[in-house]
Parts: C-alpha cells; sequence; structure tokens
C-alpha cells in the first residue's frame, strides 16, 4: 500500500467516522483530551492494520478498535465500571446507514463549513476568511488587520486546528 | 496521554502548524524535508495531518458562501474575486486583450510569481527564457549569471528556455528534477505527482538530489512520476498540443470523461462543478472551452449530453 493510497483512503473512509467515535468515547470518558487521545489510538491501530491491507467495509472494523481500547483504558484506569462501554446499537450510532443523496451533502456540506467558521475566535476568523475567501498574502492579510504576519500565521494555525475539530469530529465546543 | 506521551490535541496543533507553514511562500525544500521527517516519525503525526489538511482544503468551498460567509465579518467591503472577474470576460475578449498577460523582466536575484485560481500569467527573463504560469500556481526562481534555477511548488507551468549550455537551466518538483537541453515543455504538479511533456527539444527528468543522469525526453514524449515510479509515453505532439490550449485561456477535450474534463474546470474557477452520477461521469466530451466558461460547458451538458443541472448552494450539480 502506498502512501498516497493509505491517506486517501484514511480520508474517505476513516475520516468521516470521527464524530460517531467521539460521541461513543464521550458517553464513558467526561475529558475532551481522554476522548480526542483514543481518538488518535484509533486511528494510528486502524492505519497499521490498513498498511497491510484495508480492511473492508471500514466502518464495522474502527468500531471494533474503538471498542477494544476503550475497554482496555476504562480497566487501566477504572475511570468507569465496564458497563458503561455501552454497545452501539444502544447508543443509537449508526455507521452504515446509506447517506443522503450528493446534492444534499453539498448543501450540508456548507453549513458544517459556515458553523466552522462561525465558531472561531473573531480576529482569527477575519484572518481565515482574507486568505480562504479573498487569497490574500500574508504580507496583506497583517497590513490589513494591523498585526505582524507571525501573528497571521499564529491565527491561520488556530483556525486550521478548530475547523478540523468542527468538521470532524463534534461539531461544538466541548 | 498515548503510549508515544504525545496527547492528541498537541499533535493536532504541531499538524496544523506544519500545513499552516507549508502554505508559505517562504516554503523551502528543507522545510519539506523536516515536515517528511515529522511525518515518518508516527501514524498518530500522518493521520493527524491529513485530518487537519482534509479540513483546511475543503475550507475552499467556503468561496462558494462568498458573500454570505462575508457580510457578517466584512473588515471592509472589496471586491471578493478581482481575479476570477478579471479573467471572465470571455473567450472574445481574451483575443482581444490578449490574454491580459502580464510580463516581468527580471535580471536576477531570488523572485516568487503566483496565480490565483483561474489567473495566467507570462514572465519574461533577460535571458529571453519564458515562464507561462497557469491557473492556482506557484513559481521560485533563481536567475544569475551562474544559475538557473526554478522550482515549481505548485500547479503547472509551460517553459519556452533560451538554451545556453554554459547555463543549464534546471526545474525543481518535490523529489524531481527537469534540466532542459534547450526546449519546450510543460509541467505540471499535482498531488504525489508530477508531469513533463515535452514540445520541442531535449530535457532530462532525474532525482531532485541524485547523482543518475535521468531519464531523456524525446519530443512529443510525456513524463508521468510519481516518488517512486517514472513512466514516459509517446503522446506525439499533435495530443500534447491539447494540453498547452490553456496558453490561450482553452481547455481542449478529446473523447475525455466527463469527470476528468469537470475535474480540469474546477482547476480554473472557483464555482465548482460535480458529477453526482456515475454513468454521467462516464460519458466523453469532444471539444474546446474556454477555461473560465463554466456556462459554455453546463449548456453542452444539458443539451447536447442531456443532463440534468441544478444549482446547489453555489455549486453546479450534474445528474443524469
Amino acid at each position: 500500500m502506498t502512501a498516497p493510497d493509505l491517506e486517501a483512503w484514511f480520508v474517505r473512509e476513516v475520516l468521516p467516522l470521527e464524530s460517531a467515535l467521539m460521541q461513543f468515547f464521550r458517553r464513558s470518558l467526561r475529558n475532551r483530551a481522554d476522548a480526542d487521545d483514543l481518538c488518535q489510538d484509533v486511528y494510528v491501530r486502524v492505519c497499521e492494520a490498513a498498511q497491510k491491507e484495508f480492511p473492508h467495509p471500514a466502518g464495522p472494523f474502527v468500531f471494533a478498535v474503538a471498542r477494544n481500547l476503550l475497554i482496555n483504558r476504562v480497566k487501566r484506569d477504572q475511570i468507569v465500571s465496564i458497563e458503561a462501554v455501552a454497545d452501539l446499537e444502544t447508543l443509537g450510532i449508526s455507521i452504515d446507514e446509506p447517506g443522503p443523496d450528493r446534492s444534499a451533502m453539498a448543501r450540508q456540506e456548507l453549513r458544517r463549513l459556515q458553523s466552522a467558521l462561525d465558531q472561531l475566535p473573531r480576529r482569527c476568523r477575519e484572518a481565515v476568511i482574507l486568505r480562504k475567501l479573498e487569497g490574500l498574502s500574508y504580507r496583506e492579510i497583517a497590513s490589513r488587520m494591523g498585526i505582524g504576519e507571525d501573528t497571521v500565521s499564529e491565527y491561520l494555525t488556530r483556525g486550521m486546528y478548530a475547523i478540523a475539530d468542527h468538521l470532524h469530529g463534534e461539531g461544538e465546543k466541548p | 496521554m498515548t503510549q508515544r506521551g504525545e496527547s492528541a490535541q498537541d499533535v493536532r496543533l504541531a499538524a496544523a502548524g506544519w500545513l499552516e507553514k507549508s502554505q508559505r511562500l517562504d516554503w523551502s525544500e528543507a522545510d519539506q524535508a523536516a515536515l517528511d521527517e515529522w511525518l515518518g516519525l508516527s501514524l498518530a503525526h500522518r493521520t493527524a495531518y491529513w485530518r487537519v489538511k482534509d479540513a483546511w482544503s475543503r475550507t475552499d468551498r467556503l468561496r462558494a458562501l462568498g458573500a454570505s460567509a462575508r457580510d457578517e465579518q466584512a473588515p471592509e467591503r472589496r471586491s471578493l474575486m478581482p481575479l476570477f472577474l478579471k479573467f471572465a470576460a470571455g473567450l472574445a475578449a481574451i483575443a482581444v486583450i490578449g490574454i491580459g498577460t502580464a510580463a516581468y523582466i527580471s535580471k536576477s536575484a531570488a523572485r516568487t510569481y503566483s496565480t490565483d485560481i483561474g489567473g495566467r500569467e507570462l514572465v519574461t527573463f533577460a535571458d529571453g527564457t519564458k515562464i507561462e504560469l497557469n491557473t492556482n500556481t506557484i513559481i521560485r526562481t533563481r536567475m544569475t549569471t551562474d544559475e538557473r534555477i526554478v522550482w515549481l511548488d505548485q500547479g503547472e507551468a509551460f517553459f519556452r528556455v533560451h538554451h545556453d549550455s554554459a547555463h543549464p537551466f534546471v526545474v525543481y518538483a518535490g523529489s524531481r528534477r527537469v534540466t532542459d537541453l534547450g526546449t519546450e515543455f510543460l509541467m505540471r504538479r499535482e498531488t504525489g505527482k508530477l508531469k513533463v511533456a515535452l514540445l520541442q527539444g531535449r530535457v532530462r527528468i532525474g532525482e531532485a538530489d541524485g547523482v543518475s543522469r535521468g531519464t531523456l525526453l524525446k519530443p512529443g514524449d510525456e513524463a508521468t512520476a510519481t516518488a517512486l515510479s517514472l513512466v514516459v509515453k509517446h503522446a506525439g505532439a499533435g495530443n500534447l498540443e491539447n494540453e498547452i490550449a490553456w496558453r490561450n485561456g482553452m481547455l481542449a477535450f478529446k473523447y475525455t470523461p466527463l469527470s476528468a474534463a469537470v475535474a480540469e474546470f474546477n482547476r480554473y474557477n472557483r464555482q465548482k462543478m460535480l458529477i453526482a452520477d456515475p454513468a454521467a461521469a462516464k460519458l466523453t466530451i469532444y471539444g474546446t472551452f474556454p477555461a473560465d466558461d463554466v456556462e459554455a460547458f453546463v449548456d453542452v451538458a444539458r443539451h447536447v449530453l442531456k443532463l440534468h443541472v441544478a444549482h446547489e448552494g453555489g455549486d453546479i450539480v450534474i445528474t443524469r
């Protein structure tokens, strides 16, 4: 498996499961950071397996890995009783329901992007808009906002981080 | 904490930092090597990087939201898509204004040239070499009396090199190096892939840092290089003409699948088309279109191919 194949597979098959994964973890783990860590561990395990052979379909495999990691985690740290690791079915998380049609997805995608943008802090959002919508250079953004280029970098980095969490993850502030 | 001792939030922040840095114009080969090293350290790094890269590239579609996203924010009113409008003049206008190119005469020193989506730019150097940038392209150049070096950082460019055997002309694109031996050639960089098409003269393509002499291309040859492979096919000069139709602001298709044609249009236009139907994606199309005239293409889809065309949130969705 070449690296670009793995990336394409991961983005197409695994990333869309992140919000369901996070829901699953957040049932047992109070702490957002713990859930993020488990999510990262799931990605690592799943990609290790995919380097040999892509699990197909991906969803059930990803959730089997997630469940095992969560059980180990709960046992190790005695965070909650083991019964708290609920079945996916009881959570009502469906991982293989047929998706809505493409045009509805396109609309939904735009709404999600809009809300990802809306949740950014004001200055950070301004920098992202100038960069993404207006395609301005760092220097132009810096002069327009009256800040240094380093600060532009910082705003954009934070914007990227928050947008990734919003688009892939819970879609809300923790 | 994971077993590696790095929290997911730290890794994600680092990944965002790398991605941010990689967007900057001063991003160098050394920076790329450092990023590759960081990515190579663990799958946690790689997945975090893929994750943030996917999210950030999806936000390109925010451009489709345009006004509504800006209205609430709007630091100040300014034209939203100046380049797009500049090039939305249509075919007739293009012919009259002579492609709206800007010429630069640069004597030496390192410089960066870039174009936005839908943009095109002709750069002329003191030695007579001309480089024509296609849509959404970034190049850096170092032209001195001793050396002539170009980095194709992103996108596509057509090179017409003034030959000078004492001063070879070298183009770097990722891990590849193309050395000109007197020539007209086209280079196009995509994710994980580099295409080199030779129209006239000779070029040699090899590893950026390799000691091997690389592979020599003949006119009409088209080479496709990935990190691990290099494939050369003889397309013939006639077929390569289609690939440089963009130099006249046109896109030429010869029995091209609709999916590929749409992907090509999307490179030049902020208004994106998507085909939401596998059967429609396989239909083939033959013809030449102005690169910025999405409507002309949509008309053909609607009236010739009898497809259904809908406008959805600023995008164009094509179905059967």
